[in-house]
């Protein structure tokens, strides 16, 4: 089967190989060469490869939209930042009583702001399971909502951009005010723990990692999958013709929608991996720059390829 | 412009005519591209449509397949299906194809894909995403190829293709959604004269079976398929009949000297 899948396709052969064998690897040099050892891997390093191969899902994600559907989404980041926001949240809950004002009812920033009770937004978040739910639904449905808006108002190239671009910024000053409840400026951090355990140990550290290299070669495959069936020549066809596609039956907009949806969960998971492992999520990352920035590393990377985007953001980072 | 909901059923046609255009007009700031225009094509008919550069016939075309909504005037398919109640891909579902006059095949895909997209199954979102191709549609499409005379080509990517070859994958593409009534804008531009007078001999074993309107300059071509010609002048019908009578209406050959 191996076989058969190189000699299939060799690219991507070799980059699950890789990403495989960062995952194995890395943590296994962290845990069995001691420190003073020049094989030792440090707790540090492992969040920092761990972050690039959450950078590497979000260009993936980015490299299907704009490579293979042709809708150059300068927003891909606000998705990222939502998800990481969702498991920010979780992870301020977890914080319990051991915050500096030890309100086990209300994260830090919500005691400062003297706030009674939290919000309603903020329940469910104490249980790991809602706030999975979570990384998926809210960067889903919002690239839902607003997918539809624009697609079926037939808003494209330019234009599309820009409102992207308009929507990311919007959230970024949405999450910046203080009466959103997103922590404001500061944004989440102080995390203590994930799933019981200490955020800072090379244990869970080493788990995020793996966790970031199989959701990268997972979503990888999926999209190989979906980009390989008729839905992906559709898209294609899209890209290069677009009211061509109409005249053969296709409702275009339905289809940008589906792949527009995929992407931003997609960017979702990459957000809530990565938040854990830099330890702090901030309106910042709603920055329209970060947007073009990932237009850049799929562009380096080749787009329209799906390990372009993968490789551009390890790359350009 | 979004009616989500398709036409089901068959097309009443008991009339006769299964496309019904009555006084459409269309302007383009301020100018008439189409001017009052009525047209009836009946079940089965092979219907040439010629005319001077600029006198409409491809505005003619949007306007049925839902790229161009007229300013007045209604447009039916049959008895009952009201086009401009309907979206692009809704008159595409109801059984309309177009050929274009500029050949925009999928140019990054092989040209069994591009046959394969235009295959007629359900184009929804899901079932596209796990289609998998049945033998019979496999056969079909080989039909199709070998029809078009591509089936050496099946693999390579449209874009390599002559310019002669994207026209006949146009057809090709044409055949493979088995429309009802089929719309094509000058299809033997830049063919050869071999491949013209295959084109034509492909048109002429297409009618009966469902409607086709062609769109031509190439005169020996038209006359070589035509039974009924239409001609268009500055977006209304200047007269109709056999391309004999038609080319020997005085008000023709006014048009076509002074053009
Ligand atoms: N989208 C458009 N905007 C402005 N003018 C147009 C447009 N489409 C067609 N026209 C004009 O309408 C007239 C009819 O065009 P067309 O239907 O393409 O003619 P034909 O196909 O008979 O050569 C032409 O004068 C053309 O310039
Ligand atoms: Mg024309």
């Amino acid at each position: 089967m191996f076989k058969q899948f190189y000699e299939h396709d060799k690219a991507a052969f070799w980059l699950l190989t890789l990403i495989g064998g960062i995952v194995f690897l890395i943590p296994t040099a962290n845990i069995i060469f001691p420190e003073e050892s020049p094989f030792h891997v440090s707790a540090y390093s492992i969040s920092i490869i761990g972050k690039y191969l959450t950078f590497a899902l979000l260009g993936l994600s980015l490299d299907l939209v704009w490579g293979y559907c042709g809708i150059l989404a300068l927003g891909q980041g606000a998705f990222f930042a939502l998800g990481g926001y969702a498991i920010g949240m979780y992870l301020m809950r977890q914080i319990g009583t051991r915050g500096v004002y030890g309100n086990a009812d209300l994260p830090d920033f919500m005691v400062f702001l003297n706030w009674q009770e939290l919000p309603w937004y903020w329940y469910g978040f104490n249980h790991f399971w809602f706030a999975l739910l979570m990384i998926v639904l809210v960067p889903g449905l919002l690239a839902y909502v607003f997918g539809w808006l624009a697609f079926r108002s037939r808003v494209t190239g330019v234009y599309l951009s820009i409102i992207t671009q308009a929507l990311t910024y919007a959230l970024l000053l949405a999450f910046f005010r203080n009466e959103m409840g997103f922590g404001g400026n500061n944004g989440l951090t102080d995390f203590k723990e994930l799933l019981g355990f200490n955020i800072q140990s090379s244990a869970v550290r080493a788990c995020l990692l793996i966790a970031s290299g199989l959701a990268l070669m997972l979503a990888f495959v999926v999209s190989k999958w979906v980009i390989n069936s008729k839905l992906g020549r559709v898209i294609t066809a899209i890209r290069d013709q677009e009211a061509r596609v109409r005249f053969i039956g296709y409702r275009v907009e339905l289809f940008k929608l589906w792949i527009f949806v995929f992407a931003a969960v997609l960017a979702g998971i990459a957000g809530a991996l990565y938040v854990p492992q830099v330890g702090i999520i901030n309106p910042s990352e709603f920055s329209p720059l970060n947007s073009l920035e990932i237009v850049i590393w799929v562009a380096i990377g080749g787009r329209g390829t799906l390990y372009g985007g993968i490789i551009g953001a390890v790359l350009v980072n | 412009m979004t009616a989500l909901a398709l036409p089901t059923g068959e097309v009443d046609t008991s009339h006769g005519p299964i496309l019904y255009l009555e006084g459409v007009s269309v302007s383009f700031d301020g100018f008439k591209a189409l001017n009052n225009l009525s047209l009836y094509i009946d079940e089965g008919e092979l219907r040439c449509l010629i005319g001077p550069n600029g006198a409409g016939k491809t505005t003619l075309m949007d306007v049925i397949t839902g790229k161009t909504r007229p300013d007045n005037g209604s447009v039916f398919f049959g008895q009952t299906i009201d086009l401009l109640k309907l979206d692009e891909p809704a008159i595409a579902a109801a059984g309309i194809g177009r050929k274009f006059q500029k050949p925009s095949v999928f140019e990054k895909l092989s040209v069994f894909e591009n046959l394969e997209l235009a295959l007629a199954t359900n184009k929804g979102v899901w079932p596209t995403l796990f289609a998998k191709l049945t033998s019979i549609q496999r056969e079909r499409i080989d039909e199709v190829l070998l029809t078009i005379g591509l089936i050496e080509s099946r693999w390579q990517q449209a874009g390599d293709l002559s310019h002669g070859q994207k026209q006949w994958l146009e057809i090709g593409m044409l055949l493979m959604q088995e429309p009802k009534v089929m719309l094509i804008d000058e299809p033997v531009a830049g063919m050869t004269h071999q491949e013209i007078e295959r084109t034509a001999q492909l048109l002429l074993s297409l009618q009966g079976e469902r409607s086709v309107i062609v769109v031509e300059h190439d005169m020996e071509f038209v006359r070589s398929i035509a039974k009924r010609v239409t001609v268009l002048h500055e977006g209304s019908v200047l007269t109709e009949g056999t391309m004999d009578e038609v080319q020997n209406d005085p008000r023709v050959i006014q048009v076509y000297l002074g053009d």
